[in-house]
């Protein structure tokens, strides 16, 4: 008897002759987040990943259930293939959850027999485990139709598995298993929300980060690390591209009609983005954009601002609202680190009245002023690379 | 140049005798001082020491000083515990719109339990006049709480004279004085000043973070803010930090002799007004908000069209360090209260440095900092 824990992942099995690929990236994200935690060993089993620790198990689950792939997990107890056994691990288990929940509570018990050679059947296992339970407790009454508790178990080849708690993880794809992009990160609420959005579609992601000393402050990078490393809290290892953006923010300002401040900068934005992918072999840019909700939003800026980009961008959040946004920030945990009143490189210049419909040729003619590929000759020196892996 | 530290107000260095004396008492008298045996004893010998060296100071009794963790929880003591033990009396308390948050939210809590405040609004140079104040005592009012020098600009307060006015309208009201940014800067004489609370803390002279008193004036009783095993007589539970208090004596010895002996800091005074004519005669364009009645080493000055966290970061580039105001405000994003509330005009509100020196400045220092004030100002600007 033993202590571990059991992983159930969704759409990785509907891969067909990909599936070992996909699993193998979902236990490599397990393997990057657990490795802290101390000792452990995973197996595979069809359908299920198991993770076994040397040591308690209690750490884990806090940290698995954010990594993109992983439909739920459960504390379970491996039994060996001994009705006894199981009766007495089933009991102690059952008896170890009526100290954290309210009493009086309904239970059930649940079978999934894959091993037949198994000597009882489910509905056998069910009810005589059930009973057992029942006898040798207080405060359970029995449901089988919509109980508080069920007491799960999983009958395979070697092992019986033992588990009450199915704690949701984000599901999705596994990191790595669609390609590799590069997301724009800002200090604010949307960006980081989008970057989650791209790995759990199992796009891999490094990120790029445009400051500008003075006029933002250490803590306003300090923000941008601490966000790069919440995200490679779901099992990836996130380089992160800091760059210096003060003299471009500047020649834009003294050079640049006012009402184009934010469209050159953010054109500039793109442009650096790119090169940044191209070097990295990253496919393509991952925005915190959404419709409408500033300026720089409008169908004919971000049309505009696009241009300059040689990749394809991905906005995931463009059909979302603020509040959804604000939603999803705080599910990641990236809200209150977003929240912090820090100025960033966006909130600088900002124009009392930016043009919400630019004109793609004046544009383009406005930016000549401040030759956009000089600007670009030297842009990799004021690049600095930091690295974040859990 | 080395760094150069000009946020004084916020916090300062701690003078190395400071550094060896918490050091020592931390390797050597680590003894709990309620305990029994020997190593409590001397432990309280420690204490007792700065709370004897203190009370010279201050020319008061040593029973008069308690200790606590700093500024903040000093003013709470003394606001909330005066407030709450003598509400029986009358319901009425009177502050300043330019407290330090420490004073000015424990008022803002105190009127949410049903007590009515008056907020003093100041003149243009931050200075509450002895009229306004007798204009607002009332036959309710219990306690008034006004600071020695204003954190952020600097201005000093007519203490005396406020105390004389409250205290010829009743004997009964009691005064008290955040002195946080008084001590060591100007002489402080509670007893004789008809002060009945005064705060302090350690380590805006020097001295280490996280400890503070209060002066109380024999014969008052305030309830304590925490229950506990009733250390510093029952009005500060909570095993006392000895290595700070202890540490706080040598930052009370280094306190300037003219001080003690009863003007202000003159040696930093000369400093700060050779600042300000620097200032002055460098940057075309820059209003000085400290009043001429101020404490001898905070200057407040503002830009127009440049914001003052951007200038912050631009000096500290070349490792000056200065601040936007009160340090508990430059990372919130609010309005700030007290340059509102001397009505500086809208065009500088964004555009506000302190500039707060201590001894250990010099006058060279001063010329470079003006010199690169002037350098980013012309930068920024575009």
């Amino acid at each position: 008897m033993y202590d571990l824990i059991l992983i159930r992942y969704g759409e990785i099995g509907l891969k067909g002759d990909n599936r070992p690929f996909f699993i193998n990236k979902l236990i490599s994200s397990i393997k990057t987040i657990c490795r802290p935690l101390g000792e452990f060993t995973v197996q595979k089993s069809r359908g299920r990943i198991f993770v076994i620790p040397e040591n308690s198990t209690a750490q884990y689950l806090s940290r698995l259930k954010k990594i993109p792939g992983i439909v739920s997990a459960s504390p379970a107890t491996a039994v060996e293939l001994d009705f006894p056994a199981v009766k007495k691990a089933a009991l102690k288990m059952v008896q170890k959850k009526l100290t954290e929940i309210e009493t009086p509570a309904s239970f059930r018990v649940q079978t999934n027999r894959a091993n037949k050679d198994f000597h009882l059947n489910s509905l056998e296992v069910n009810s005589r485990l059930g009973a057992h339970i029942l006898q040798n407790t207080e405060g359970l009454t029995v449901d089988l139709e919509n109980p508080e508790l069920t007491v799960e178990l999983d009958i395979r080849s070697k092992n019986i598995y033992l588990f009450i708690n199915r704690i949701p993880g984000p599901g999705g794809l596994p990191v790595g298993t669609s390609g590799r992009g590069l997301l724009l990160l800002s200090g604010g609420i949307d960006s980081p929300a989008a970057g989650w959005l791209a790995l759990k579609r199992g796009i891999s992601l490094e990120a790029v980060h445009f400051h500008t000393p003075p006029y933002t402050g250490q803590r306003a990078r300090q923000k941008v690390l601490d966000l790069t490393d919440k995200l490679s809290e779901s099992g990836v290892h996130i380089k992160l591209h800091l760059v210096h953006f003060t003299e471009i923010q500047r020649a834009i300002k003294k050079n640049c009609p006012e009402k184009y401040l934010i469209t050159i900068m953010r054109r500039m934005m793109f442009r650096i983005a790119s090169r940044i992918a191209e070097k990295n072999d990253l496919q393509v840019l991952v925005t915190g954009e959404c419709i409408g909700q500033v300026s720089s939003q409008t169908l004919e800026n971000i049309s505009v601002i696009r241009s300059t980009a040689n990749l394809p961008v991905l906005r995931p959040l463009i059909g979302y609202n603020k509040q959804e946004i604000i939603q999803l920030a705080k599910e990641i945990e990236t809200y209150n680190i977003s929240r912090r009143p820090h100025q960033d490189c966006c909130t600088v210049f900002v124009p009392k009245h930016p043009a919400t419909r630019p004109h793609h040729e004046e544009v383009v003619r406005a930016e000549k002023n401040i030759n956009p590929d000089q600007l670009m000759e030297n842009i990799d020196e004021k690049i600095e690379i930091i690295d974040f892996e859990q | 140049m080395d760094e150069i530290y000009l946020d004084n107000a916020a916090t300062t260095r701690p003078l190395s005798e400071v550094i060896n004396r918490v050091t020592e008492v931390m390797e050597n008298d680590f003894g709990n001082p309620s305990s029994l045996h020997h190593r409590g004893a001397a432990a309280e010998r420690h204490i007792q020491q700065t709370r004897k060296f203190l009370a010279t100071l201050l020319e008061v009794k040593p029973g008069e000083i308690y200790f606590t963790s700093g500024g903040t929880e000093s003013n709470n003591l003394a606001l909330k515990g005066t407030a709450l033990n003598y509400k029986n009396r009358g319901q009425h308390l009177i502050t300043t719109q330019i407290e330090h948050p420490s004073v000015y939210n424990a008022f803002k809590s105190l009127e949410e339990t049903g007590f009515k405040v008056t907020y003093l609004q100041p003149d243009s140079r931050g200075i509450i006049s002895p009229q306004q104040l007798q204009k607002a005592l009332k036959p309710e009012t219990i306690l008034v709480s006004i600071m020695y020098v204003n954190n952020e600009l600097g201005s000093l307060e007519p203490v005396s004279k406020l105390a004389q006015t409250i205290k010829n309208y009743s004997r009964d009201i009691f005064f008290h004085v955040d002195a946080v940014q008084a001590l060591g800067k100007i002489p402080l004489h509670p007893q004789q000043d008809n002060i009945d609370l005064l705060t302090v803390s350690a380590h805006k002279i020097n001295g280490p973070q996280g400890v503070g008193a209060l002066y109380m004036k024999n014969g008052m009783m305030i309830k304590p803010l925490l229950e506990g095993g009733g250390q510093e007589r029952d009005l500060r539970s909570g095993t006392e930090n000895t290595p700070g208090i202890a540490g706080f004596l040598p930052a009370l010895k280094n306190i300037p002799k003219q001080v003690n002996g009863g003007s202000t800091d003159e040696q930093l005074a000369s400093l700060k007004q050779f600042t300000i004519r620097q200032i002055q005669n460098t940057i075309s364009r820059v209003q000085i908000n400290t009043p001429q009645q101020s404490a001898p080493h905070i200057i407040n000055i503002s830009f127009p069209d440049i914001k003052g966290e951007v200038l912050v970061h631009a000096l500290e580039e070349d490792d000056i360090y200065v601040s936007t105001g009160s340090a508990c405000h430059s990372r919130q994003k609010i309005n700030n209260r007290i340059l509102k509330a001397i009505n500086l005009s809208e065009k500088y509100l964004e555009g506000t440095i302190r500039i707060s020196l201590s001894a250990l400045n010099t006058k060279q220092e001063m010329e470079h900092t003006v010199h690169k004030i002037k350098e980013k100002i012309d930068y920024l600007n575009i």
